[in-house]
Protein backbone atom coordinates (compact mmCIF):
# COMPACT_ATOMS: atom_id res chain seq x y z
CA UNK A 1 0.00 0.00 0.00
CA UNK A 2 1.38 3.59 -0.77
CA UNK A 3 1.66 6.13 1.42
CA UNK A 4 0.14 9.92 0.12
CA UNK A 5 -0.02 13.48 1.31
CA UNK A 6 -0.50 13.60 5.13
CA UNK A 7 1.69 10.42 5.59
CA UNK A 8 4.46 10.78 3.22
CA UNK A 9 7.77 10.55 4.18
CA UNK A 10 6.06 10.56 7.91
CA UNK A 11 4.93 7.83 10.37
CA UNK A 12 1.13 6.87 8.77
CA UNK A 13 -1.10 6.64 11.37
CA UNK A 14 -4.32 3.77 11.31
CA UNK A 15 -7.21 2.58 13.50
CA UNK A 16 -6.83 -0.34 15.37
CA UNK A 17 -10.10 0.09 17.55
CA UNK A 18 -13.15 1.68 17.73
CA UNK A 19 -15.86 1.99 20.72
CA UNK A 20 -18.94 4.21 20.51
CA UNK A 21 -21.88 4.86 22.74
CA UNK A 22 -25.14 6.23 21.18
CA UNK A 23 -28.90 6.86 21.40
CA UNK A 24 -28.68 3.73 18.64
CA UNK A 25 -27.05 1.96 22.03
CA UNK A 26 -23.92 0.56 23.51
CA UNK A 27 -21.40 -1.47 20.46
CA UNK A 28 -20.05 0.02 17.43
CA UNK A 29 -21.52 -3.46 15.33
CA UNK A 30 -25.01 -2.59 17.17
CA UNK A 31 -25.00 1.28 16.10
CA UNK A 32 -23.81 0.27 12.65
CA UNK A 33 -26.42 -2.17 11.75
CA UNK A 34 -29.31 -0.13 13.65
CA UNK A 35 -28.22 3.04 11.57
CA UNK A 36 -27.73 1.01 8.12
CA UNK A 37 -31.26 -0.76 8.64
CA UNK A 38 -32.71 3.10 8.81
CA UNK A 39 -33.79 2.99 12.88
CA UNK A 40 -33.30 6.01 14.88
CA UNK A 41 -32.65 6.88 18.17
CA UNK A 42 -35.14 9.52 19.27
CA UNK A 43 -37.33 9.96 21.89
CA UNK A 44 -39.37 12.10 24.15
CA UNK A 45 -36.77 13.38 27.20
CA UNK A 46 -37.22 11.04 29.67
CA UNK A 47 -33.97 11.70 32.17
CA UNK A 48 -35.96 14.92 33.58
CA UNK A 49 -38.92 16.94 33.19
CA UNK A 50 -38.92 18.45 30.20
CA UNK A 51 -42.87 20.14 30.03
CA UNK A 52 -41.97 23.56 30.42
CA UNK A 53 -39.46 23.98 27.62
CA UNK A 54 -40.04 24.20 23.60
CA UNK A 55 -38.11 21.49 22.49
CA UNK A 56 -38.94 18.25 24.30
CA UNK A 57 -37.06 15.51 22.12
CA UNK A 58 -33.56 13.90 22.60
CA UNK A 59 -31.63 10.92 21.57
CA UNK A 60 -30.69 9.67 25.03
CA UNK A 61 -28.56 6.55 25.29
CA UNK A 62 -30.77 3.70 26.46
CA UNK A 63 -30.98 2.01 29.92
CA UNK A 64 -31.16 -1.58 29.96
CA UNK A 65 -28.86 -4.63 30.07
CA UNK A 66 -25.38 -5.27 28.63
CA UNK A 67 -26.14 -7.74 26.43
CA UNK A 68 -29.57 -5.81 24.58
CA UNK A 69 -27.06 -2.60 23.78
CA UNK A 70 -28.05 -0.79 26.85
CA UNK A 71 -26.16 0.81 29.74
CA UNK A 72 -25.63 -0.86 32.42
CA UNK A 73 -23.41 1.32 34.51
CA UNK A 74 -22.52 -0.85 37.12
CA UNK A 75 -21.19 -3.47 34.61
CA UNK A 76 -18.61 -0.94 33.49
CA UNK A 77 -17.70 1.36 36.63
CA UNK A 78 -17.73 0.38 40.05
CA UNK A 79 -20.51 2.26 41.80
CA UNK A 80 -18.17 3.84 44.23
CA UNK A 81 -16.62 5.25 41.25
CA UNK A 82 -19.61 6.45 39.61
CA UNK A 83 -20.39 9.62 41.99
CA UNK A 84 -16.93 10.77 41.07
CA UNK A 85 -17.74 11.54 37.68
CA UNK A 86 -19.84 13.30 35.59
CA UNK A 87 -22.12 11.48 33.17
CA UNK A 88 -20.17 12.91 30.11
CA UNK A 89 -17.47 10.44 31.93
CA UNK A 90 -19.45 7.33 32.26
CA UNK A 91 -19.90 7.64 28.57
CA UNK A 92 -16.50 8.12 27.37
CA UNK A 93 -15.35 5.77 29.65
CA UNK A 94 -17.88 2.79 28.06
CA UNK A 95 -17.12 4.13 24.68
CA UNK A 96 -12.84 4.07 25.51
CA UNK A 97 -13.25 0.29 27.33
CA UNK A 98 -14.87 -1.14 24.03
CA UNK A 99 -12.68 0.61 21.81
CA UNK A 100 -9.55 -0.66 23.82
CA UNK A 101 -10.29 -3.90 24.22
CA UNK A 102 -11.11 -4.19 20.15
CA UNK A 103 -7.79 -2.93 19.40
CA UNK A 104 -5.68 -5.37 21.81
CA UNK A 105 -3.44 -3.01 22.58
CA UNK A 106 -2.44 -4.13 26.41
CA UNK A 107 0.98 -2.22 26.72
CA UNK A 108 2.87 -4.49 29.16
CA UNK A 109 6.45 -2.50 29.47
CA UNK A 110 6.97 0.80 31.13
CA UNK A 111 8.45 2.27 27.94
CA UNK A 112 4.86 0.90 25.76
CA UNK A 113 2.82 2.64 28.50
CA UNK A 114 4.58 5.55 28.07
CA UNK A 115 4.07 5.77 24.42
CA UNK A 116 0.68 5.52 24.18
CA UNK A 117 -1.60 8.58 25.23
CA UNK A 118 -4.93 9.67 25.30
CA UNK A 119 -6.83 12.66 23.93
CA UNK A 120 -10.45 12.72 24.49
CA UNK A 121 -12.66 15.58 24.80
CA UNK A 122 -16.23 17.06 25.10
CA UNK A 123 -18.05 20.46 23.83
CA UNK A 124 -19.26 20.91 27.51
CA UNK A 125 -18.17 18.63 29.93
CA UNK A 126 -20.70 18.05 33.13
CA UNK A 127 -23.14 20.57 32.65
CA UNK A 128 -25.25 18.46 35.03
CA UNK A 129 -22.70 18.18 37.80
CA UNK A 130 -21.90 22.03 38.10
CA UNK A 131 -26.00 22.98 37.45
CA UNK A 132 -26.27 20.21 41.03
CA UNK A 133 -23.38 22.23 42.73
CA UNK A 134 -24.97 25.44 41.59
CA UNK A 135 -27.78 24.75 43.64
CA UNK A 136 -26.29 23.66 46.60
CA UNK A 137 -24.20 26.81 46.97
CA UNK A 138 -27.56 28.61 45.89
CA UNK A 139 -29.02 27.01 49.02
CA UNK A 140 -26.06 28.22 50.98
CA UNK A 141 -24.35 24.94 51.55
CA UNK A 142 -21.31 25.75 50.30
CA UNK A 143 -19.60 23.66 52.88
CA UNK A 144 -21.11 20.77 51.76
CA UNK A 145 -19.92 20.73 48.43
CA UNK A 146 -18.61 17.35 46.83
CA UNK A 147 -15.29 17.13 46.88
CA UNK A 148 -15.69 15.24 43.54
CA UNK A 149 -17.73 18.26 41.48
CA UNK A 150 -14.01 19.45 40.33
CA UNK A 151 -12.94 16.51 38.97
CA UNK A 152 -16.53 15.69 37.85
CA UNK A 153 -16.94 17.96 35.80
CA UNK A 154 -13.45 18.98 34.46
CA UNK A 155 -13.55 18.52 30.56
CA UNK A 156 -10.04 16.52 30.12
CA UNK A 157 -11.13 14.21 32.80
CA UNK A 158 -12.31 11.11 30.68
CA UNK A 159 -8.77 11.04 29.32
CA UNK A 160 -7.74 11.45 32.83
CA UNK A 161 -9.47 8.40 33.78
CA UNK A 162 -8.87 6.47 31.05
CA UNK A 163 -5.15 6.93 31.31
CA UNK A 164 -5.32 5.85 34.74
CA UNK A 165 -7.96 2.50 34.02
CA UNK A 166 -5.24 1.45 31.36
CA UNK A 167 -1.90 2.92 32.82
CA UNK A 168 -1.31 4.59 29.86
CA UNK A 169 1.48 7.44 30.34
CA UNK A 170 1.76 9.07 26.84
CA UNK A 171 0.34 12.38 26.25
CA UNK A 172 -2.78 13.14 28.36
CA UNK A 173 -4.47 15.69 27.03
CA UNK A 174 -8.39 17.11 25.61
CA UNK A 175 -9.61 19.13 22.95
CA UNK A 176 -12.93 21.59 23.36
CA UNK A 177 -14.12 23.07 20.29
CA UNK A 178 -18.03 23.08 21.06
CA UNK A 179 -18.99 21.25 18.08
CA UNK A 180 -16.22 20.03 16.38
CA UNK A 181 -13.55 18.41 19.61
CA UNK A 182 -14.51 14.94 18.45
CA UNK A 183 -12.82 15.43 14.40
CA UNK A 184 -9.86 17.71 16.16
CA UNK A 185 -9.31 15.14 18.83
CA UNK A 186 -8.78 12.30 16.25
CA UNK A 187 -7.26 14.76 13.90
CA UNK A 188 -4.43 15.89 16.69
CA UNK A 189 -3.97 12.60 18.21
CA UNK A 190 -3.04 11.70 14.79
CA UNK A 191 -0.33 14.49 14.14
CA UNK A 192 1.11 13.71 17.73
CA UNK A 193 1.88 9.72 16.60
CA UNK A 194 3.14 11.12 13.10
CA UNK A 195 5.14 13.89 15.06
CA UNK A 196 6.91 10.91 17.12
CA UNK A 197 5.23 12.34 20.99
CA UNK A 198 3.61 8.57 21.03
CA UNK A 199 3.01 5.60 19.04
CA UNK A 200 -1.00 4.80 20.14
CA UNK A 201 -3.16 7.42 21.18
CA UNK A 202 -7.34 6.75 22.73
CA UNK A 203 -8.56 9.59 21.01
CA UNK A 204 -12.06 10.83 20.43
CA UNK A 205 -14.69 12.93 22.44
CA UNK A 206 -17.89 12.29 25.06
CA UNK A 207 -21.05 14.36 25.75
CA UNK A 208 -24.31 14.38 27.82
CA UNK A 209 -25.82 17.67 27.64
CA UNK A 210 -29.34 16.40 27.66
CA UNK A 211 -30.35 18.22 31.03
CA UNK A 212 -32.30 21.09 31.68
CA UNK A 213 -29.03 23.52 31.36
CA UNK A 214 -28.39 22.34 28.08
CA UNK A 215 -31.69 21.85 26.48
CA UNK A 216 -32.94 24.98 27.81
CA UNK A 217 -29.53 26.82 26.85
CA UNK A 218 -29.85 25.34 23.31
CA UNK A 219 -33.51 26.41 22.82
CA UNK A 220 -32.54 30.01 24.04
CA UNK A 221 -30.29 29.82 21.09
CA UNK A 222 -33.03 29.31 18.99
CA UNK A 223 -30.94 26.07 18.35
CA UNK A 224 -32.98 22.82 18.57
CA UNK A 225 -36.09 21.58 16.93
CA UNK A 226 -39.29 21.88 18.54
CA UNK A 227 -42.20 21.57 15.82
CA UNK A 228 -41.85 17.36 16.66
CA UNK A 229 -42.30 16.85 20.00
CA UNK A 230 -44.85 14.54 19.41
CA UNK A 231 -42.97 12.68 16.48
CA UNK A 232 -39.54 12.77 17.90
CA UNK A 233 -38.69 10.14 15.32
CA UNK A 234 -38.77 12.93 12.46
CA UNK A 235 -37.14 15.90 14.37
CA UNK A 236 -33.67 15.12 12.89
CA UNK A 237 -34.10 16.24 9.17
CA UNK A 238 -31.08 17.15 7.59
CA UNK A 239 -31.59 19.07 4.37
CA UNK A 240 -34.89 18.53 4.53
CA UNK A 241 -37.38 22.05 3.72
CA UNK A 242 -39.73 21.32 7.03
CA UNK A 243 -36.13 20.97 9.44
CA UNK A 244 -36.16 23.36 12.45
CA UNK A 245 -33.45 22.86 14.65
CA UNK A 246 -30.62 20.01 15.56
CA UNK A 247 -31.71 17.36 18.25
CA UNK A 248 -30.06 16.68 20.92
CA UNK A 249 -28.41 13.28 21.23
CA UNK A 250 -25.52 11.82 24.02
CA UNK A 251 -22.91 9.78 24.05
CA UNK A 252 -19.33 8.86 23.09
CA UNK A 253 -17.07 7.93 20.14
CA UNK A 254 -13.48 6.68 20.83
CA UNK A 255 -10.45 5.06 18.40
CA UNK A 256 -7.48 3.98 19.03
CA UNK A 257 -5.00 5.40 16.84
CA UNK A 258 -1.59 3.58 15.86
CA UNK A 259 1.10 3.98 13.94
CA UNK A 260 1.22 1.90 11.44
CA UNK A 261 4.50 -0.25 11.90
CA UNK A 262 3.80 -0.77 15.67
CA UNK A 263 0.20 -1.82 14.39
CA UNK A 264 1.57 -4.13 11.92
CA UNK A 265 4.43 -5.65 14.12
CA UNK A 266 1.94 -6.88 16.66
CA UNK A 267 -0.64 -8.27 13.88
CA UNK A 268 -3.45 -5.81 14.86
CA UNK A 269 -6.92 -5.34 12.66
CA UNK A 270 -6.63 -2.47 10.81
CA UNK A 271 -9.63 -0.45 10.14
CA UNK A 272 -8.73 2.58 8.26
CA UNK A 273 -5.50 5.07 7.94
CA UNK A 274 -5.88 8.64 8.79
CA UNK A 275 -4.52 10.21 5.35
CA UNK A 276 -5.87 13.83 5.72
CA UNK A 277 -6.79 16.75 8.56
CA UNK A 278 -7.26 20.06 7.77
CA UNK A 279 -8.95 22.98 10.32
CA UNK A 280 -10.35 26.70 10.09
CA UNK A 281 -11.84 29.39 11.86
CA UNK A 282 -14.97 31.62 9.85
CA UNK A 283 -13.85 34.79 12.20
CA UNK A 284 -17.09 35.60 11.53
CA UNK A 285 -19.89 34.75 14.65
CA UNK A 286 -19.90 33.23 17.95
CA UNK A 287 -23.36 30.72 16.21
CA UNK A 288 -23.68 31.39 12.48
CA UNK A 289 -21.57 29.80 10.05
CA UNK A 290 -20.36 32.90 7.18
CA UNK A 291 -21.88 32.95 3.83
CA UNK A 292 -20.96 29.59 1.31
CA UNK A 293 -19.75 28.14 4.99
CA UNK A 294 -16.01 29.68 3.47
CA UNK A 295 -14.60 28.15 6.46
CA UNK A 296 -16.05 24.83 6.29
CA UNK A 297 -15.16 25.07 2.64
CA UNK A 298 -11.62 25.60 3.63
CA UNK A 299 -11.06 23.05 6.26
CA UNK A 300 -12.11 20.61 3.90
CA UNK A 301 -9.82 21.74 0.80
CA UNK A 302 -6.58 21.95 3.86
CA UNK A 303 -7.68 18.39 4.30
CA UNK A 304 -7.84 17.30 0.65
CA UNK A 305 -4.60 19.21 0.11
CA UNK A 306 -2.59 17.27 3.82
CA UNK A 307 -3.71 14.08 1.97
CA UNK A 308 -2.17 14.75 -1.20
CA UNK A 309 -5.49 13.70 -3.19
CA UNK A 310 -8.20 15.63 -5.53
CA UNK A 311 -11.73 15.71 -4.42
CA UNK A 312 -12.59 13.16 -7.18
CA UNK A 313 -10.55 10.52 -4.76
CA UNK A 314 -13.35 10.57 -2.27
CA UNK A 315 -16.37 8.97 -2.38
CA UNK A 316 -18.24 9.42 0.62
CA UNK A 317 -18.73 13.05 3.40
CA UNK A 318 -20.24 12.04 6.54
CA UNK A 319 -21.41 16.02 6.63
CA UNK A 320 -21.84 17.76 9.70
CA UNK A 321 -25.98 18.50 8.72
CA UNK A 322 -27.35 19.02 12.34
CA UNK A 323 -30.83 19.44 10.67
CA UNK A 324 -30.33 23.47 10.92
CA UNK A 325 -30.58 26.49 8.30
CA UNK A 326 -26.52 25.90 8.18
CA UNK A 327 -27.29 22.43 6.39
CA UNK A 328 -27.55 24.17 2.65
CA UNK A 329 -24.53 26.04 3.26
CA UNK A 330 -22.54 23.29 3.99
CA UNK A 331 -23.84 21.28 1.03
CA UNK A 332 -23.04 24.89 -1.00
CA UNK A 333 -19.23 24.39 0.29
CA UNK A 334 -19.06 20.97 -0.35
CA UNK A 335 -20.16 21.25 -4.41
CA UNK A 336 -17.99 24.34 -4.45
CA UNK A 337 -14.78 21.89 -3.47
CA UNK A 338 -15.89 18.94 -5.51
CA UNK A 339 -17.20 21.00 -8.68
CA UNK A 340 -18.15 18.56 -11.84
CA UNK A 341 -16.88 15.89 -9.13
CA UNK A 342 -20.15 16.95 -6.58
CA UNK A 343 -22.22 13.92 -9.08
CA UNK A 344 -20.40 11.07 -8.55
CA UNK A 345 -20.27 11.70 -4.89
CA UNK A 346 -22.40 10.47 -1.78
CA UNK A 347 -22.74 12.60 1.22
CA UNK A 348 -25.31 12.00 4.78
CA UNK A 349 -25.91 13.18 7.57
CA UNK A 350 -26.05 10.41 10.36
CA UNK A 351 -27.63 12.69 12.83
CA UNK A 352 -30.84 11.98 11.16
CA UNK A 353 -30.72 8.75 13.22
CA UNK A 354 -28.61 9.84 16.49
CA UNK A 355 -29.09 13.51 16.80
CA UNK A 356 -26.44 16.00 17.06
CA UNK A 357 -23.86 14.60 20.19
CA UNK A 358 -22.05 18.01 20.07
CA UNK A 359 -18.35 17.41 21.37
CA UNK A 360 -18.87 13.39 20.70
CA UNK A 361 -20.42 13.96 17.40
CA UNK A 362 -16.81 13.89 14.91
CA UNK A 363 -15.58 10.87 16.76
CA UNK A 364 -18.86 8.74 16.19
CA UNK A 365 -19.14 9.62 12.54
CA UNK A 366 -15.77 9.16 12.04
CA UNK A 367 -16.74 5.28 13.29
CA UNK A 368 -19.50 5.28 11.15
CA UNK A 369 -17.61 6.32 8.12
CA UNK A 370 -14.96 3.95 8.45
CA UNK A 371 -17.73 0.86 8.57
CA UNK A 372 -19.10 2.72 5.29
CA UNK A 373 -15.67 2.22 4.24
CA UNK A 374 -15.20 -1.41 5.10
CA UNK A 375 -18.87 -2.49 4.16
CA UNK A 376 -18.96 -0.36 1.13
CA UNK A 377 -22.47 0.98 2.25
CA UNK A 378 -23.35 4.74 2.47
CA UNK A 379 -25.70 5.18 5.56
CA UNK A 380 -29.23 6.99 4.85
CA UNK A 381 -30.04 10.24 5.41
CA UNK A 382 -33.58 10.03 7.44
CA UNK A 383 -36.68 12.26 6.72
CA UNK A 384 -35.11 14.20 3.81
CA UNK A 385 -38.80 14.11 2.27
CA UNK A 386 -38.10 17.16 0.78
CA UNK A 387 -34.72 18.94 -0.05
CA UNK A 388 -34.92 22.43 0.39
CA UNK A 389 -33.14 22.91 -2.55
CA UNK A 390 -31.69 20.22 -4.88
CA UNK A 391 -28.33 19.14 -5.59
CA UNK A 392 -26.44 16.78 -7.71
CA UNK A 393 -24.68 15.09 -4.62
CA UNK A 394 -26.88 11.68 -3.55
CA UNK A 395 -27.86 12.70 -0.01
CA UNK A 396 -29.21 9.10 0.73
CA UNK A 397 -32.73 9.92 1.49
CA UNK A 398 -34.31 7.26 4.04
CA UNK A 399 -32.02 3.80 3.07
CA UNK A 400 -28.83 2.76 2.84
CA UNK A 401 -26.84 2.34 -0.70
CA UNK A 402 -24.39 0.08 -1.40
CA UNK A 403 -21.57 2.00 -3.10
CA UNK A 404 -17.84 1.82 -3.77
CA UNK A 405 -16.28 3.61 -0.67
CA UNK A 406 -12.38 3.34 -0.11
CA UNK A 407 -11.77 7.24 0.78
CA UNK A 408 -14.11 9.43 3.27
CA UNK A 409 -14.48 13.17 4.49
CA UNK A 410 -16.20 13.61 7.75
CA UNK A 411 -16.80 17.09 8.62
CA UNK A 412 -17.74 18.68 11.90
CA UNK A 413 -18.17 22.53 12.58
CA UNK A 414 -18.71 24.41 16.08
CA UNK A 415 -19.76 27.53 17.76
CA UNK A 416 -16.81 30.01 17.72
CA UNK A 417 -16.81 29.29 13.93
CA UNK A 418 -13.79 26.47 14.14
CA UNK A 419 -14.03 24.18 11.65
CA UNK A 420 -12.44 20.32 11.52
CA UNK A 421 -12.39 17.78 8.46
CA UNK A 422 -10.69 14.58 8.81
CA UNK A 423 -10.29 12.36 6.19
CA UNK A 424 -9.78 8.56 6.00
CA UNK A 425 -9.07 5.28 3.76
CA UNK A 426 -9.23 2.06 4.01
CA UNK A 427 -5.78 -0.27 4.18
CA UNK B 1 -23.30 -1.75 68.96
CA UNK B 2 -24.41 1.73 69.63
CA UNK B 3 -26.87 3.16 67.30
CA UNK B 4 -23.71 5.87 66.23
CA UNK B 5 -21.76 3.15 65.28
CA UNK B 6 -24.23 0.94 63.20
CA UNK B 7 -25.15 4.08 60.95
CA UNK B 8 -21.67 5.39 60.81
CA UNK B 9 -20.46 1.47 59.72
CA UNK B 10 -23.28 1.90 56.85
CA UNK B 11 -21.95 4.60 55.41
CA UNK B 12 -18.47 3.74 55.49
CA UNK B 13 -20.53 0.78 53.01
CA UNK B 14 -21.88 3.01 51.05
CA UNK B 15 -19.47 5.64 50.44
CA UNK B 16 -16.62 3.28 49.91
CA UNK B 17 -18.40 0.49 48.28
CA UNK B 18 -16.76 -1.76 50.56
CA UNK B 19 -17.81 -5.56 52.21
CA UNK B 20 -19.60 -4.84 55.68
CA UNK B 21 -17.69 -7.24 57.48
CA UNK B 22 -14.46 -5.24 56.64
CA UNK B 23 -15.41 -2.77 58.39
CA UNK B 24 -14.10 -3.58 61.58
CA UNK B 25 -13.75 -0.84 64.49
CA UNK B 26 -10.00 -0.52 63.88
CA UNK B 27 -10.09 -0.62 59.70
CA UNK B 28 -8.25 2.59 58.81
CA UNK B 29 -10.49 4.30 55.21
CA UNK B 30 -7.38 5.10 53.23
CA UNK B 31 -5.24 2.13 54.57
CA UNK B 32 -7.62 -0.67 54.62
CA UNK B 33 -10.52 0.09 52.73
CA UNK B 34 -9.23 1.69 49.62
CA UNK B 35 -9.87 5.38 50.57
CA UNK B 36 -7.73 7.94 48.80
CA UNK B 37 -7.77 11.36 50.27
CA UNK B 38 -10.73 13.06 48.44
CA UNK B 39 -13.05 10.05 50.20
CA UNK B 40 -12.06 10.70 53.36
CA UNK B 41 -13.02 14.58 52.68
CA UNK B 42 -16.47 13.09 51.39
CA UNK B 43 -17.18 10.63 54.32
CA UNK B 44 -16.48 13.60 56.98
CA UNK B 45 -19.30 15.46 54.84
CA UNK B 46 -21.05 12.21 55.32
CA UNK B 47 -21.11 11.77 59.34
CA UNK B 48 -21.41 15.75 59.25
CA UNK B 49 -24.46 15.82 57.33
CA UNK B 50 -25.84 12.69 58.88
CA UNK B 51 -25.60 13.17 62.55
CA UNK B 52 -25.86 17.36 62.38
CA UNK B 53 -22.36 18.00 63.83
CA UNK B 54 -19.74 20.24 62.43
CA UNK B 55 -16.59 18.45 62.01
CA UNK B 56 -13.93 20.79 62.18
CA UNK B 57 -10.92 20.69 59.96
CA UNK B 58 -8.68 19.75 62.21
CA UNK B 59 -10.49 17.39 63.85
CA UNK B 60 -11.44 15.68 60.29
CA UNK B 61 -7.83 14.91 60.08
CA UNK B 62 -7.19 12.91 63.37
CA UNK B 63 -10.44 10.77 62.21
CA UNK B 64 -8.50 7.98 60.22
CA UNK B 65 -10.44 4.83 61.30
CA UNK B 66 -13.94 3.79 62.10
CA UNK B 67 -13.61 4.06 65.94
CA UNK B 68 -12.14 7.42 65.12
CA UNK B 69 -15.49 8.22 63.86
CA UNK B 70 -17.77 6.75 66.11
CA UNK B 71 -15.76 8.14 69.07
CA UNK B 72 -15.69 11.56 68.11
CA UNK B 73 -19.64 12.02 66.73
CA UNK B 74 -20.62 9.98 70.57
CA UNK B 75 -18.63 12.41 71.93
CA UNK B 76 -20.04 15.48 70.23
CA UNK B 77 -23.66 14.12 70.36
CA UNK B 78 -22.81 13.34 74.76
CA UNK B 79 -21.79 17.12 75.01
Amino acid sequence: MQSTGLTSGQRRVVVTGMGIVSPLGLGVERNWSRLVAGENGFGRISSFDASDLPAQVAGEVPAGPTESGGLTLSDWIPVKDQKKMDRFIHLGLVAATEAVEDSGWKPESEEDRCRTGVMIGAGIGGLQTIYEASVTVKEGRARRLSPFFIPSALINLVSGHVSIKYGFKGPNHSVVTACATGVHAIGDAARMIMLGDADVMVAGGAEAAVCPLGIAGFCSAKALSTHFNDTPEKASRPWDRDRDGFVMGEGAGIVVLEEYEHAKARGAKIYAEVIGYGMSGDAHHITAPAAGHEGAFRAMQNAVRSAGLTPADIQYVNAHGTSTMADDLELDAVERLFGDDARNLAMSSTKSATGHLLGAAGAVEAIYSILAIRDNVAPPTLNLDNPSRESVIDRIAHTAQERRIDTILSNSFGFGGTNASVILRGV
Amino acid sequence: MSEIADKVKKIVVEHLGVDESKVTPDASFIDDLGADSLDTVELVMAFEEAFSVEIPEDAAEKITTVKDAIDYIEKQKAA
